[in-house]
């Protein structure tokens, strides 16, 4: 088999707190290829931003992670912070949900780009400046000679994100890490952007690690897509497989809870997403679960194959659904 | 028909500096039935928001009228208002934000009750108690702080506060947007059967196309302060009349795979509404502008049976 770009395995991450730990990610196992378009999907707290922070070795201090995360493979949890400062931002980038907090109010948007260039690339202060109005081009930023001047309050939501873009693609990463980047943009200005990094993916060839909560960006745009849920994987497949023949309830349940037409009623999972300090035993679902049984109290069941070698969900009953 | 809210050439513009406004909402016009869900999109600025404060009466209008149950909202006097308030609620997006952290549930829901004189103090906790169960909470919460819930729950409880003084309307802004997709069906179930069982009329303000599409009977499309297009839910999504309606419903991601649809991919931003452009306010972003539209302001009309909109396209 090829080497993936990136081959997550068995990744788990936790918290110490005085009187016990807290899993909030448990053995997530993944792998991208070069040009990859892998969606995570999941609710808040499922542990999907913890993963991609992993993945760029940027957890808290007082987050404890065990596995292998692989990157064209190397381990990546194993580096020293000198080796990862040479990888992060040239061959992984990673692009935030709020441009503005990602950004640095004091200092021009020409500035940020060029100092990845400079550290990256060696270049110097002109050829950077340089190269920024070009990328500042590629990412269709309207006037780019005037904009590479600009401070981030004086451009818009939709803008920022496309400097935060910029900055992530200015060396060309094989790796872009996503998380929720259009989710504080307008409809408008999230097609925009998703366009464009649909683009800069072909163009640059690079393989996409996108985190959402939007069912509809998925399965437009991503060729693969892993659902989480109390930090776990439940199921992963390629996206049409999951639109289509979903294989986990909780995959059921968030379909079903998207509104469609007029006058259906919804169906709702019932409850809320479990306290990640009161789990219960057996299926971490079991509590919202409509097809629950006597056994899902007794072990949590493993992420198995179901229909196909592609398609793996986490459900005893799997091949019911 | 029995009109339960009516607005009539509603503006509101805010003095900015160098004696310019901005035209926040700018000559809006609708009305809502007894029972009915009217629904408002747009996108970040566009004056929904602003829109709801004026039908709360919490913000003067610059001109225009707005009527409640047969009264008028801008020259009610005390006693009318506080009729309106009873029977005129809101909810925000941020449930957090709208509940008093020192506040015990039963408080903060039980305020209204008091202040509005709807039962005497020793029943309040019954009575709290029952609206709590109406949106689906057990009594337990009554003893409890908001910080000890969900972010849905909260939502519960600011409906269950709503609820309270039997409104006959709900504005909801952004009610659902800061929740989860599986607690965002729950609230919008919840809403639907408060609306079946109570005959609750709602102003349901939302950027997200996908909920309105389901809740709403009438859609609004607001652009820049001024509604662009308002007819039937079904007729706008179908078949929307303005470029810029349009594109807004074909920017939406679909779930549905392999039928990615046609999109329409706007240039640029939303103008700022200081500097509303000239002629047509969308001509600055539309795909199909012509002749007339960066000259003259098109007129908001009925261009068919029931549908209002404002395009030189439609004339």
């Amino acid at each position: 088999m090829i080497q993936s770009l990136l081959s997550v395995e068995d990744l788990s991450i936790s918290f110490a707190s005085e009187i016990k730990s807290l899993n909030t990610v448990n053995e997530v196992s993944f792998k991208a290829a070069d040009q990859d378009f892998l969606g995570i999907v999941g609710e808040s707290g499922c542990g999907k931003t913890l993963t991609a922070l992993a993945i760029m070795k940027l957890l808290p201090s007082n987050a404890i992670s065990s596995g292998r995360i692989l990157f064209e493979g190397k381990d990546i949890l194993a580096y020293k912070d000198k080796d990862l400062q040479k990888i992060r931002g040239s061959k992984i980038s990673m692009i935030f949900q709020e441009p503005m907090t990602s950004l640095n109010p004091v200092f021009t948007v020409g500035n940020q780009i060029a100092e990845v260039l400079i550290t990256h690339q060696s270049m110097s202060a002109k050829e950077a400046i340089n190269k920024t109005i070009e990328l500042l081009k590629v990412v269709q930023i309207p006037s780019p000679e005037l904009r590479v001047n600009d401070y981030p309050h004086q451009m818009s939501g939709g803008m920022r994100q496309r400097v935060m873009i910029a900055m992530a693609v200015a060396c060309k990463p094989s790796l872009l890490i996503a998380d929720e980047p259009t989710t504080a943009l307008d409809v408008t200005i999230q097609a925009q952007i998703l366009e464009l990094l649909g683009s800069l993916q072909e163009r640059n060839r690079m393989s996409l690690l996108f985190i959402t909560h939007d069912l509809g960006i998925v399965a437009e745009y991503a060729s693969r897509v892993m659902v989480m849920y109390a930090g776990r994987i439940v199921e992963k497949s390629p996206v049409q497989d999951m639109f289509i023949n979903p294989r986990h309830p909780y995959t059921i349940g968030l379909l079903e809870s998207l509104p469609g037409k007029k006058g259906a009623k919804l169906k709702p999972i019932p409850g809320q997403v479990p306290n990640t300090e009161s789990l219960p035993s057996g299926c971490k679902f079991r509590t919202r679960c409509r097809y629950v049984i006597e056994e899902c109290h007794l072990k949590e069941p493993s992420l198995k194959p179901a229909g196909n070698s592609e398609h793996l969900s986490r459900c005893i009953r799997a091949m019911e659904l | 028909m029995n009109e339960l809210l009516k607005l009539e050439r509603t503006k509101k513009y805010f003095p900015v500096k160098g004696n310019r406004f901005l035209k926040a909402v700018d000559d809006v016009s609708f009305s809502v039935a007894a029972g009915g869900v009217f629904g408002l999109v747009g996108e970040s600025g566009c004056g929904k928001s602003t829109l709801a404060r004026l039908i709360l009466g919490l913000m003067e209008p610059t001109g225009g009228e707005i009527f409640f149950d047969g009264m008028n909202v801008i020259t009610a006097t005390r006693h009318e208002l506080s009729r309106i308030r009873r029977g005129l609620q809101i909810i925000f997006q941020d449930p957090l934000a709208s509940l008093n952290p020192r506040k015990r549930i039963q408080d903060a829901v039980g305020e209204s009750l008091l202040i509005n004189d709807v039962v005497k103090r020793r029943e309040i906790r019954d009575h709290v108690a029952h609206l709590l169960g109406k949106v689906g909470m057990d009594e337990d919460a009554l003893g409890r702080y908001p910080h000890e819930f969900s972010g849905g729950q909260r939502q519960r409880i600011c409906i269950a506060r709503a609820l309270a003084v039997n409104p006959k309307m709900i504005v909801a802004d952004e009610a659902i947007s800061s929740l989860d997709v599986s607690i965002q069906a729950q609230i919008l179930n919840l809403l639907e059967d408060l609306r079946r069982d109570n005959g609750l009329a709602y102003v349901f303000i939302s950027h997200n196309l996908l909920t309105v599409e389901h809740f709403s009977d009438t859609v609004a499309v607001m652009y820049l302060g001024k509604i662009v297009e308002m007819s039937a839910t079904e007729e706008l999504f179908n078949d929307p009349l303005h470029p810029y309606t349009e594109a807004l419903l074909s920017a939406v991601p679909k779930p549905d795979v392999g039928k990615k649809g046609k999109r329409i991919i706007l240039e640029g931003d939303v103008p700022s509404p200081v500097h509303i452009p000239p002629g047509c306010p969308f001509h600055t972003r539309c795909p199909k502008r012509f002749e007339p539209c960066d000259k003259e302001v098109p007129v908001y009309k009925e261009v068919k049976n029931q549908r209002w909109v404002s395009c030189h396209l439609w004339v």
